[in-house]
């Protein structure tokens, strides 16, 4: 019994060791990556090409999600506000959950599982095929040439995407509570540009979309280049890039909003 | 340099990412609404705010014509100093009233400006010499209750 509870912890024990200093090797290559992002700037095509594999093909997954969304929002506002009375503030919860919370985070977290994941696993790949090691010997830089260019992608993608989420979800609402249920449109727009104030809120939530995208293609980069070169260990990083993602954003999102909305109304 | 196709839907993108941040900005928020570039600062002194925030509207006649930028307790006179900043396209007299004010029975409070027939205007960085307080519901209610077991006392001398 004794030696079964000290293998636990010597197993926990060894789990945070683990953990530690696995942050450390993260944060070490992230540093190396911020170094070594000059050539990717001047060379901006491939920044350009990954802006397209990240951005425009998360597009469609981005659009359906913020409308639909929009639309839940919209019909749960409805039926909760005319208890009520106030349906007409339908506008604003709307507006003020997406610009906020929902659009920043939601688009977030299906980033992590739509680019992230397939920024880790190609990543990964290159390692397993020994493409990484090849570039190396022709004295090509992979962190510059292949993990920079697709950091900046990711990080430059993120809050446009989380904007036309927001956007998307505001029609989705408008959509589902004027067009369908028949409240009054002008009361609708009146109501949400009274309470959605631009600084305070579409900027925050423009901010905190730029934490997420820095976050998520941190991790997505770290753990395909980290990922031990075997199928098993592939998908591992890949799984690990959702998880550690979905988890971060969060937790992040909660910081953030503690910080910057505090205090405002 | 050679233009290629995924360059276009690069381009598509950014672009609508900026288009749908002007979206929010002039449809969904209130980028349009008062800017206060050229406004001047009126300050108020209020015995109770309510739920009076920073950012809310200034009104006069239902116009909004700037906003609450600070308040502040004032350890002197045990009052709120409520700091607005007021377009400098609307002039007010020295004797307009300042009240604290709800939109609607659950809606946000404002102050609501309601200008006095004095000759001479409100200048930068002065004082709102008359100014009402917000009504405070749980108040209200209690004065209503006090009211009404006085009446009662004062029917019934038994109790």
């Amino acid at each position: 019994m004794a030696r079964r509870i000290r293998a636990a912890i010597e197993s926990i024990g060894h789990r945070v060791i683990e953990s530690i200093w696995r942050l450390g090797t993260a944060a070490r290559f992230i540093l190396l990556v911020l170094l070594k992002s000059i050539p990717s700037f001047l060379r901006f095509r491939l920044i350009t090409r990954e802006i397209y594999y990240a951005g425009v093909m998360s597009l469609i997954i981005i659009l359906v999600s913020g409308l639909f969304v929009g639309m839940v929002l919209g019909l749960q506002g409805y039926e909760t506000l005319q208890k009520f009375g106030s349906e007409s503030a339908v506008g604003t919860l709307v507006a003020l959950s997406l610009v906020r919370e929902l659009g920043p985070v939601v688009a977030a977290l299906l980033f992590a599982s739509r680019a992230g994941s397939a920024m880790t696993a190609e990543i990964g790949l290159m390692k397993a095929t020994e493409q990484l090691a090849a570039m190396g010997m022709m004295a090509v830089d992979p962190i510059a040439r292949i993990v920079a260019p697709r950091f900046w992608g990711g990080v430059f993608s993120m809050p446009l995407l989380a904007a036309m989420f927001s956007m998307m979800g505001v029609l989705g609402g408008y959509l589902v509570t004027v067009v369908f249920i028949g409240v009054d449109a002008g009361s609708f727009w009146s109501q949400m540009q009274s309470a959605v104030d631009f600084r305070y809120d579409i900027i925050n939530g423009v901010i905190k979309s730029c934490f997420f995208g820095v976050v998520v293609t941190a991790i997505a980069v770290f753990e395909g280049f980290d990922a031990p070169p075997t199928a098993e260990g592939v998908s591992g990083a890949t799984t690990r890039t959702v998880v550690t993602s979905s988890l971060a954003i969060l937790g992040l999102d909660f910081v953030l909003t503690a910080f910057m909305f505090r205090g405002v109304s | 340099m050679q233009r290629t196709m995924m360059d276009f839907w690069v381009g598509l993108f950014v672009m609508a990412g900026i288009g749908a941040l002007l979206f929010l900005g002039l449809k969904a928020g209130n980028l349009t609404d008062f800017q206060a570039d050229k406004s001047y600062v009126l300050i108020g002194d209020f015995e109770n705010i309510g739920g009076l925030k920073v950012r809310a509207p200034v009104k006069s006649a239902g116009v909004t014509v700037g906003r609450v930028t600070d308040i502040q307790f004032s350890t002197q006179t045990y009052d709120a100093v409520v700091t607005m900043k007021v377009d400098t396209r609307y002039q007010f007299p020295k004797d307009t009233f300042a009240s604290i004010l709800t939109s609607g029975l659950l809606g946000e409070q404002y102050i609501g400006l309601l200008p006095g027939g004095d000759d001479e205007m409100l200048e930068d960085g002065e004082k709102v010499m008359k100014t009402n307080s917000a009504i405070v519901l749980e108040e209200m209610i209690g004065r209503f209750l006090f009211d009404k077991a006085s009446e009662k006392k004062d029917s019934d001398p038994e109790l």
